[in-house]
């Protein structure tokens, strides 16, 4: 799997995107090729406070419940609607239309904090 | 055998069951008869003491008729002795149940989705309050005070332990609907639901329509509340509500001196996520045949127990299948033939008694004897006949009413001896 360059990633497996002040956030190939078929996303409401490490949100899958944890600070602007119907999506296209949400943050600190694409890769590699 | 356990009396046996709990005096029966003897004993008394009253209580247990098939129903074996399934899928007859319940339990609310049932509406509410806190995201509950006033207290001890605020809005002294301008007054930004029952304590239906319209407009849900099942033959279904809680005591549960009975809970299908309990649902199995499994069911006693949303885990399988069977011996057309002779029977009885409310009711109402409730009621009682609910003890401004009501089961002669005592 070719985790894409631009986006930084975490050791419970989200992916982080970062445009201007807003942070797209999603979970990785990786999770939901472990997780199985996704059959619901429960996620924040629009206005939440995303604290690193705290869990905002789930994904269940046939297998498993996994809570979703902020790999980012900051303020919940857009929640992606179309899971709430369609969480399969997520097994889909986990990097792109299925991202989970969009948040306002304060600066790029937490994000170059994260790991690039190359060490989440071998981090996979080394947990797999 | 007192020796052997090291006692010197039988009283000893019982010395750790306080002393004002214990008969202080032998059983005034007559010594040395059999047990079938005593059994007729009590089986005499019981005919000369407590058989042949006509009732007039309503109040959120009703008198109606249960059908011999409901018992032999649910006393055989394989739903009498069984435990909630825990690997459901090998118990199909259990899951069929309640599949056809959850059916006909959407058919008559009106709504898309119910639980395989709850304990009771007294739960029920406040389960339907909590799910409106996670759906909206806001605290408030709204309640009518002509909601039961022992379903309010229980939702006001679940509140309290999940630090909701309770507001309560009041009802119109002279329809006996809800007071729709103190609604519009206290909704606003903070309010997670509006909760209203129908027909509502006194007997009297509600303006459901309007109330969800108002509810809506404030961005809250509205929750329809009944504790008379059988006035669903009749009524519009609450499909302006987003959730439905209830009891269904009326179909074919004992009174059984209040409990147990069995509650439901239904909603919007958008809402599945968040109904408590658990969801049967149909499905197929390997080999194409038509299977039923738990399609949902929360987390209380599985996986993530520390996010649980309810402390329901299971559901109220037996005393649900009562009103299964019921619901499936009657039918659409004989529940609306049985909510008709209600109605009628009520209405016969409050022609003779001037209702204090003016707005249309189902088969309560609330009257006022011409002498306070007590008095009208104990001479009634040497009539063999209990009288109505008086409801000084949930509403001191109504302390010179009583609740009335009459169903199926009420005698054309007990309501004229009724409607003779309250007005002489």
């Amino acid at each position: 799997m070719n985790y894409p360059e631009n986006f930084r990633y975490t050791k419970e497996h989200e992916w982080v995107s970062l445009e201007g002040d807003t942070a797209t956030v999603g979970i990785t190939y990786h999770a939901q090729s472990e997780l199985g078929d996704i059959v619901y996303v429960d996620l924040p409401k629009v206005g939440a406070t995303l604290e690193i490490g705290k869990s905002f949100g789930s994904v269940e899958s046939v297998k498993a419940v996994s809570d979703i944890y902020a790999p980012i600070a900051g303020e919940v602007t857009e929640i992606n609607d179309a899971l709430s119907t369609a969480p399969e999506k997520l097994n889909e296209d986990p990097h792109g239309a299925a991202w989970l949400i969009k948040a306002k943050v304060a600066s790029a600190t937490d994000f170059n904090n994260l790991m690039t694409a190359a060490d989440y890769q071998s981090y996979v590699g080394a947990e797999s | 055998m007192l020796q052997a356990c090291g006692l010197t009396s039988t009283l000893e046996l019982f010395s750790q069951i306080p002393a004002e709990a214990r008969l202080d005096h032998p059983l005034n029966l007559a010594p040395g008869i059999s047990e079938y003897e005593i059994v007729d004993y009590f089986k005499g008394l019981a005919g000369r003491t407590a058989a042949g009253y006509a009732s007039f209580l309503g109040a959120g247990v009703y008198r109606h008729y249960r059908p011999i098939v409901v018992d032999t129903v649910v006393s055989r074996g394989e739903f009498l002795t069984s435990y909630t399934p825990y690997q459901s899928e090998i118990s199909q007859g259990t899951l069929v149940t309640i599949f056809e319940f959850q059916t006909m339990i959407c058919q008559l609310t009106g709504m898309d989705v119910a639980n395989a049932s709850m304990y009771d509406a007294s739960t029920a509410v406040p389960e339907a309050a909590m799910m409106s806190v996670r759906v909206t995201g806001r605290s408030k509950i709204l309640v009518s005070k002509s909601v039961h006033p022992e379903y309010r207290d229980v939702q006001t001890t679940y509140a309290r332990t999940q630090g909701l605020p309770i507001v309560e809005f009041g009802y119109d002294a002279e329809s006996g609907q809800i007071d729709f301008a103190d609604l519009e007054a206290k909704l606003d930004k903070q309010t997670a639901c509006v909760i209203l029952q129908s027909p509502n304590f006194f007997g009297i239906i509600e303006d459901v329509k309007k109330a969800a319209d108002l509810a809506h407009a404030h961005g809250a849900l509205l929750v329809f509340v009944f504790s008379e099942a059988v006035s669903l033959g009749l009524l519009e279904p609450p499909r302006d509500a987003d959730i439905v809680a209830g009891e269904l005591q009326s179909f074919a549960i004992s009174p059984s001196y209040g409990g147990p009975y069995a509650g439901i809970i239904a909603a919007k299908e958008k809402f599945t996520r968040q109904l408590p309990g658990r969801l049967v649902g149909q499905s197929t199995d390997t080999h194409g045949n038509r299977a039923f499994c738990l399609t949902l069911s929360t987390r209380e006693q599985h996986i993530r127990r520390e996010k649980a949303t309810s402390n329901i885990c299971t559901n109220q399988a037996l005393i649900a299948l009562m009103a299964t069977v019921f619901m499936e011996l009657y039918g659409k057309q004989g529940l609306r033939e049985l909510a008709t002779q209600n109605l009628s029977k009520a209405h016969y009885l409050g022609s003779k008694l001037k209702p204090r409310f003016s707005r249309p009711y189902f088969n309560e109402f609330v009257a006022t004897p011409s002498t306070a409730p007590e008095t009208a009621n104990e001479g009634l009682l040497a009539k063999n006949i209990i009288g109505g609910l008086p409801l000084g003890r949930f509403y001191p401004e109504l302390k010179d009413s009583v609740l009335l009501c009459a169903t199926e089961m009420s005698k054309r002669a007990d309501m004229d001896t009724l409607a003779e005592a309250y007005r002489s």
